[in-house]
């Protein structure tokens, strides 16, 4: 399998004098369990043996988090959301690895990781707090094991690695896993977080959705190397899987989560993905990518070939399918009736959490503010 | 047995940082060349021999790194205290601190909390080559969620430096790198006062001199100087720049009517200016003069070979009190 036959793509180039060359095609190794047309393919390094159950769980997972991650960008629509930063198509991505994970393994996401989150046992609901602009955050990161949605890119790559140091430092066996993307690729953290997890020998999975695009940017403009092989001059394995493909994400997110339990340090997973929707509802991705290569991914969907693969080897019949679909339509009301519904913080909010031990100046504004509040409250009377 | 002991205020860092290993098995220490070097100025020195590579870590040449890295151990439970080697090299840490750091207790609303230490050895005076003589604490002063504070003698090193492991918010530990060498006493079985209260340190009726940290000193000085003349300034030593004691300011100043705030910082939007403001706020009516300012220029930290000018010394801090006195 090579790269090209999942990824047939051609940005337009804002510059001629970008001349990358793209390593040849068979040099790029991508993993895959599952083609693009629903059929099981071996590996001779990953392989995986789930039950039915598990296979009818992955794909659940999947629908939910398609149909919430829809709401959501209807509800921005609606105006009831500032803004929503879509995964759709990276669902299989982020359900595989988040489903290879052990509950005191520790999760440091981006800002678009609805899938995992949903793989976590966080609330979906609790996702919307900070795009609807009630809060930052919105979620306790210890009581998943999920840390919260970091926006500045990158910048929790080095959390997780800290933090898989502790777990390295504690004596334990779990493993952390960090998000992050193409764009994030490029970042000084990033690679800072490569350099200390390789010399600390730190548990952790570096997981980059590669999904073509930072925001206009395509990924040729991040590197002139496939991803996966920065991890070798970093001094740790890096591996390709189709982040389309469920299966391969989960036994190669899998196998690295192992990797880092064993005490063997590090793993890049480059996970070959695409962006099916805008960056966010902020962005016209019409104006920098064209229709053939979004019609190229969209034969390509993690869902559907997934449900190509359960319906034919009969792990589903229509009635599971349908009922993963009538669930989905009721995490879909719900959210929309919780999203409707959510408050606005109490103005004073502003002043709550900023430090833990207090702070006399902030003590001093709340104060203040609260104060000449309290003067309109007295005017009106 | 006495627990006072003359030493160094270098040497009361490393006291204070063996004590915090001894306390508390969650402390730990990160920096470039803090273990087996024991820091660039020894404030280490000693401490990876006795508590071994796996608390008190050599990091990789990294800045973001160091700091990045010990927000996630802070996230599982430790409480990092990480050297950035020189002042104008914290910078590229700064996106840590400001955007992770500094809001991550907000952002979680309150479920995590952040008690990572940064030292950072500041200010001139030592005839270094560039990006070693920097007085960066304003800049960190005007981020919520960030706590800074600096001290001036060797007992302060020792018992604020405690102070700061033991809280629960991330403090900017601004150590003034030309008074490592000087000696104080330091009663290592003391209660000590609040973290963030100023202290006077010299009485005085006609006017106040605040500074903290490394012109402290320089403001005693002046304060000797002045008293030969028959003037008699107080000087209050503000030890925290986040917060600031302005209650402490504003009683001093309601004694002495005069204020003159001295840093090595630069002047413009420095922590002088927000004293100014704040103070002639709370103390309109009982000001003989506005509160006057002295520091560094909006240029850039000198070449050694200047920075004697460039420094606020004892001629321009008592040309300010001069001036303050006139009005």
């Amino acid at each position: 399998m090579t790269v090209e036959s999942t990824a047939a793509r051609k940005p337009r180039r804002s510059s001629k004098r970008v001349s990358a060359k793209k390593p040849p095609a068979e040099q790029t190794e991508l993993v895959q369990l599952l083609t693009p047309e629903g059929e099981r393919v071996e590996h001779s390094e990953y392989s995986i043996d789930l039950s039915h159950d598990e296979l009818r769980g992955l794909y659940r997972d999947m629908v939910m988090t398609r149909c919430f991650d829809a709401e959501a960008t209807t509800l921005q629509r609606q105006g009831e959301l500032g803004l929503w930063a879509s995964l759709l198509g990276q669902e299989a991505a982020q359900i595989g690895s988040a489903r290879a994970l052990r509950d005191d393994d520790y999760v440091f996401p981006t800002y678009r990781e609805h899938g995992v989150a949903w793989c976590r046992g966080v609330d979906p609901t609790n996702l919307l707090g900070m795009f609807r602009g009630v809060n930052n955050g919105g979620w306790d990161p210890n009581s998943n094991n999920f840390h919260l949605y970091t926006i500045v890119i990158g910048s929790q790559t080095l959390h997780a690695t800290g933090y898989a140091m502790g777990v390295a430092k504690d004596g334990a066996d779990s493993a952390v896993i960090a998000y992050f993307g193409d764009g994030a690729s490029s970042q000084g953290d990033v690679n800072e977080a490569f350099t200390f997890s390789a010399v600390y020998n730190a548990p952790v999975v570096f997981f980059c959705q590669n999904n073509q695009w930072a925001i206009s940017e395509p990924t040729e403009r991040q590197t002139r190397v496939p991803l996966y092989q920065r991890a070798q001059g970093f001094g740790f394995p890096g591996v390709r899987v189709d982040g389309n493909d469920v299966l391969a994400c989960l036994a190669v997110t899998k196998a690295a989560v192992e990797r880092a339990r064993r005490g063997e340090g590090p793993t890049l997973v480059e996970a070959f993905t695409y962006r099916m929707a805008a960056h966010t509802t902020n962005d016209d991705p019409s104006k920098y990518r064209n229709e053939d290569e979004y019609e190229s991914w969209k034969s390509k969907d993690p869902i559907e070939r997934f449900r190509t693969y359960l319906s034919n080897e009969g792990i589903a019949d229509q009635d599971y399918l349908d009922a993963v679909e009538a669930e989905a339509e009721q995490l879909g009301k719900r959210v929309r009736d919780a999203v409707r519904t959510m408050p606005d913080p109490d103005t004073m909010a502003i002043f709550e959490n900023v430090y833990a031990d207090g702070h006399a100046l902030v003590d001093e504004e709340r104060a203040q503010f609260a104060a000449y509040q309290a003067s309109f409250a007295e005017e009106g009377n | 047995m006495s627990s006072i002991e003359k030493m160094t205020l270098s040497k009361a860092l490393n006291v204070s940082l063996r004590t915090a290993l001894e306390n508390d098995p969650k402390v730990v220490i990160m920096g470039e060349d803090v273990g087996k070097l024991g820091g660039v100025f020894r404030v280490t020195d000693g401490l990876q021999k006795d508590f071994g590579e796996d608390r008190v870590i050599d990091t990789p040449l990294a800045e973001s790194g160091i700091v990045g890295t010990a927000i996630g151990m802070a996230l599982r439970g430790y409480r990092p205290v990480v050297e950035i080697q020189f002042d104008g090299f914290v910078f590229p840490a700064y996106d840590q601190i400001v955007t992770q750091l500094a809001k991550m207790h907000a952002r979680a609303l309150g479920t995590v909390k952040m008690p990572v230490v940064i030292r950072i050895p500041y200010g001139g005076g030592i005839g270094a080559v560039e990006h070693h003589s920097e007085s960066p604490e304003s800049l960190f002063a005007h981020v919520a969620g960030l706590k800074i504070v600096s001290p001036s003698n060797a007992s302060d090193a020792y018992w604020m430096l405690q102070q700061a492991i033991e809280c629960d918010d991330p403090v900017i530990f601004f150590e003034p790198k030309r008074r490592y060498w000087d000696k104080g006493e330091v009663d290592t079985s003391a209660i000590p006062g609040p973290l963030h209260q100023a202290r006077v340190v010299r009485g005085g009726t006609d006017l106040t001199l605040a500074a903290y940290g490394p012109m402290v000193k320089t403001c005693l000085e002046a304060a000797a100087a002045a008293a030969e003349e028959g003037k008699s300034v107080e000087v209050l030593d503000l030890r925290s720049v986040s917060p600031l004691d302005f209650d402490g300011i504003q009683k001093s100043v309601e004694r002495t009517r005069r204020l003159v705030v001295v840093h090595e910082a630069p002047v413009f939007f420095g922590s002088g200016a927000e004293i100014a403001a704040r103070i002639t706020e709370r103390c309109f009516y009982h000001l003989e003069a506005p509160v006057l300012r002295v520091g560094g220029f909006h240029a850039p930290y000198p070449p050694a070979r200047l920075e004697e000018e460039y420094l606020p010394g004892l001629d321009r801090v008592l040309d300010a009190v001069d001036r303050a006195l006139a009005y």
